[in-house]
């Protein structure tokens, strides 16, 4: 806390004094975070995602990555509730659970009629002689598809509006949201006829017809993942700088105020969580093609706040600061667990807790916070751009106080 | 400028459609036959050592279980190697920790069938965890040693049971407890498959022998309130519970369970998750004289069972016990040894068909062991234990002869609602 609090309060005068002033962010460098600057990160995304990483990755490398940036869609929409509106969503992984729940069992379905039967194995061996209808349902990929979109959206919709219009926020909410995580863990485990229990679905050969088992349908299996995660990205990039996502971050700020102008947070609040909710589920629904299986120990508490620790460690409030920390974490959790598998989970929670109790504003701001240091610094001439430039939305005024104010907010 | 954002976005996606357009549909004659075809595999067989991947969790919740399941595939291992190793190579071991996460098992298995591309991967214990593996280990064509207990209804190609299945542990249990005249059973059980599996047998056999089914209980993985359930059962009329509890939750059922002054004379227990390694958890104290049912006990007595434990006490520590799960799994290590030296090759189909032969055995610590070829379960045989003062388990009954595993329950004329058959 008094860490951060000391830097944003020597530039404060400066960016608080003229309200609608370009942010100190535009100033030097305006081509790194404007339009073209988010374009410009957007394409190296892009290039490095769809051309380099197919080129240099092996079969096994492209499903790991894939899976990281399934990941990474979660950690999208938890950067814009919590980063941007400040609502500490600690139970993402329901929505998640919802999408990929759908897709498994639409998956399973299909394969299952494929190999010329009409109930999944895992029914009849539970004595189930009839598909439920709830199954029933998605057996047509397009209504499944609708269902990831739909059925996560509306439930989040309805919950959202229920507790913010209730003015339920700060730890409340991440209570209750977390709450909901244990309890749809539970409930999954619970119906073992209808979901597998504990076991979760699994062991998919084709989706929508084609072979899961090809490599060639598993790179565009990628390359959807990819590009799905790339148009989340200009979708949050658009939403950061529209009339939207500014009363979102007043919201966050300045409830009271935001309410006395004349606008309905609850709503403001709720649209934000829906947008989040299905981002959560179609990472989900895209996360069971990639990765083979989704049981209940993918969706409940402990997942739920695993989400949380990449958007936190890179940076919740801005553009790419979740993504790029989702993607690290991830990457990281593969590559030391194999190495040091005991050691892994308390590392992790000593970052969550160094960057939450030191950095609030993420690995990101520290990039922020040398370039305001610096008087007349191009922008750091960092090679990559893609990592720290873009991810100011530009006329975002209340940046640095932000800072200050933020664990209030999430808190 | 986000439509052309989005349009960037969106037509590297089109472009990659068309490209592929053409791609592998599924179909699921083409696969079958595709699977007579050998896979091309990343093992390498020339060099002085043969990789082999252990699987457990090191982490998590299941990480007192499963260490010590690993060092008893090691400590395997290290004997093999010290006696001249298989087909002259070394056994290397690569270890990777599943986490207690099915979706990590399914990760690492991945990674060491395609990365370190190990010839066989040992371990695996919770169910959750093996339903994760098996596709991996069927689409990679690849071979996977499973060392636990579980309930039945699968037979993988690519899958070797070592552990038992139902009709070498349920059913031996079902008829020794109806032999000393319990017929009024009280079910209970953490909710998830093995339990509610195993009481669905529970129930069928109750239905064709005569016996009643008074009471069906679960509780969440984990939960540690059970007054409800304990007064349950002393108010039914039952004679005899049968406790398919997992971890923890065990701690507290017989805390409980003793509290209300039960004991093994007034309402015994049957368990099948509790080895010699949960008894000082739970407390011997609370476990005095109740049964378990299981293959290997540590008190076994045989020439391999001697040296079996006092080499694992020599190499973790005098005050290790051994259980079950790590006999089975030090049994694993030798079948596959046994199957590549029938085979003269590591060679996945070939291994397969040396296991078909049926002709695959080891002396193992619970005595003699055979390969089913059908199957891929081996023979084991069964055995009801009484839990002692030192915590160690008495062998009370075993089976005259090994039992040749059942997975789906076919010789039981009134299982035939349990295998959706």
């Amino acid at each position: 806390m008094t860490t951060t609090a000391t830097p944003p309060a020597t530039t404060t005068p400066s960016t608080t004094g003229a309200r609608k002033l370009p942010s100190v962010a535009e100033g030097p460098g305006v081509w790194t975070t404007g339009p073209r600057g988010a374009l410009i990160g957007l394409g190296i995304g892009a290039v490095l995602l769809l051309v380099v990483a197919p080129l240099t990755l092996g079969g096994f490398g492209l499903d790991l990555l894939g899976r990281y940036l399934c990941m990474a869609m979660v950690a999208v929409g938890i950067g814009l509730v919590w980063g941007r509106g400040g609502m500490l969503a600690m139970g993402q992984g329901v929505y998640f659970g919802l999408g990929a729940y759908i897709m498994a069992m639409h998956m399973t379905l299909a394969d299952t009629t494929l190999e010329g039967e009409s109930i999944p194995t895992f029914m009849r061996q539970n004595g189930v002689e009839r598909l439920p209808e709830l199954w029933g349902i998605v057996q047509h990929p397009v209504i499944a598809v609708a269902a990831i979109i739909l059925v996560p959206t509306a439930v989040a919709g309805l919950l959202g509006w229920a507790i913010f219009s209730r003015r339920v926020k700060g730890a409340y909410f991440a209570i209750l949201s977390q709450a909901l995580a244990a309890a749809f863990a539970v409930l999954i485990i619970g119906q073992p006829v209808l979901t597998n229990g504990s076991n979760g679905l699994s062991n998919f050969q084709s989706l929508f017809g084609w072979d899961l088992d090809d490599s060639g349908n598993r790179l565009v299996l990628f390359l959807v993942v990819a590009v799905i995660l790339l148009a989340m990205l200009a979708v949050t990039w658009q939403l950061y700088r529209s009339r939207f996502g500014e009363l979102l971050v007043a919201v966050r700020d300045q409830e009271e105020r935001v309410r006395f102008l004349g606008y309905d947070p609850a709503l403001i609040k709720t649209v934000a969580y829906m947008i989040a909710a299905l981002f959560a589920a179609i990472g989900g629904a895209l996360f069971v093609p990639v990765v083979g299986i989704i049981s209940p120990a993918d969706i409940g508490v402990v997942p739920s706040i695993a989400f949380l620790i990449g958007v936190a460690i890179g940076g919740r409030a801005t553009w790419l600061g979740p993504v790029l920390g989702s993607i690290a974490v991830s990457f990281a959790g593969t590559q030391l667990a194999s190495a040091f598998p005991s050691a892994w989970v308390y590392l992790q929670g000593l970052l969550f807790v160094l960057v939450i109790g030191f950095l609030p504003g993420g690995l990101a701001s520290v990039i922020g916070l040398l370039r305001r240091r610096r008087p007349e610094g191009r922008g750091g001439g960092r090679g990559d751009g893609s990592a720290g430039a873009p991810d100011e939305p530009g006329d975002d005024p209340q940046d640095t106080t932000r800072e200050a104010t933020e664990p209030e907010a999430a808190r | 400028m986000s439509s052309r954002a989005l349009l960037t976005a969106v037509l590297p996606l089109v472009g990659a459609l068309v490209l592929t357009g053409c791609g592998q549909r599924y179909d699921p004659q083409a696969q079958a036959a595709a699977e007579q075809a050998p896979r091309q595999s990343c093992v390498d067989t020339d060099g002085d050592t043969i990789k082999v991947g252990l699987l457990n969790s090191l982490s998590g919740t299941m990480a007192v279980s499963e260490t010590t399941v690993n060092r008893s595939l090691n400590m395997a291992i290290d004997e093999i190697n010290a006696d001249g190793g298989v087909l002259g190579k070394q056994i290397e071991p690569v270890t990777e920790d599943g986490a207690s996460e099915p979706t990590i098992f399914a990760e690492r298995a991945g990674k060491l069938i395609r990365q370190d591309c190990v010839a066989a991967v040992f371990g695996g214990w919770t169910s959750a965890s093996r339903k994760a593996m098996l596709p991996v280990f069927e689409s990679q064509d690849s071979l996977l040693f499973y060392p636990v207990q579980y309930e039945g209804l699968e037979a993988s190609p690519n899958i070797f049971y070592s552990g038992a299945t139902t009709n070498q542990q349920i059913i031996p249990a079902l008829d020794w407890m109806r032999e000393q005249g319990h017929r009024k059973i009280f079910l209970v059980g953490s909710d998830y498959v093995f339990p509610r599996t195993a009481n669905r047998i529970i129930n069928a056999y109750a239905e064709a022998h005569d016996m009643e089914i008074v009471g069906e209980e679960y509780v969440p993985m984990g939960s540690t309130e059970f007054s409800t359930i304990v007064n349950k059962a002393m108010a039914s009329e039952a004679d005899a519970v049968f406790n398919t509890l997992n971890g923890d939750s065990n701690v507290a059922f017989f805390r409980q369970y003793n509290a209300v002054g039960m004991d093994a004379q007034s309402l015994p227990v049957m368990s099948v998750s509790i080895a010699e390694e949960e008894v000082p958890g739970i407390g011997v104290d609370n476990l005095r004289g109740q049964y378990v049912a299981w293959d290997y006990y540590q008190t076994v007595e045989t020439p391999e069972n001697d040296a079996f434990v006092a080499d694992f006490k020599r190499s973790y520590g005098e005050n290790q016990v051994t259980s079950d799960p790590m006999e089975a799994a030090y049994t694993s290590v030798y079948l596959w040894k046994e199957m590549v030296e029938e085979a003269g090759s590591f060679d996945v189909a070939a291994v397969q068909e040396a296991a078909d032969s049926g002709e695959i055995a080891f002396d193992a610590p619970e005595g003699t062991v055979t390969v089913d070829g059908e199957n891929q379960h081996i023979s084991k045989t069964p055995r009801i234990g009484q839990i002692r003062e030192d915590g160690l388990i008495d062998t009370i009954w075993e089976a005259p002869e090994p039992v040749a595993p059942d997975p789906f329950l076919d010789g039981y004329s009134w299982a035939a609602s349990i295998n959706g058959a």
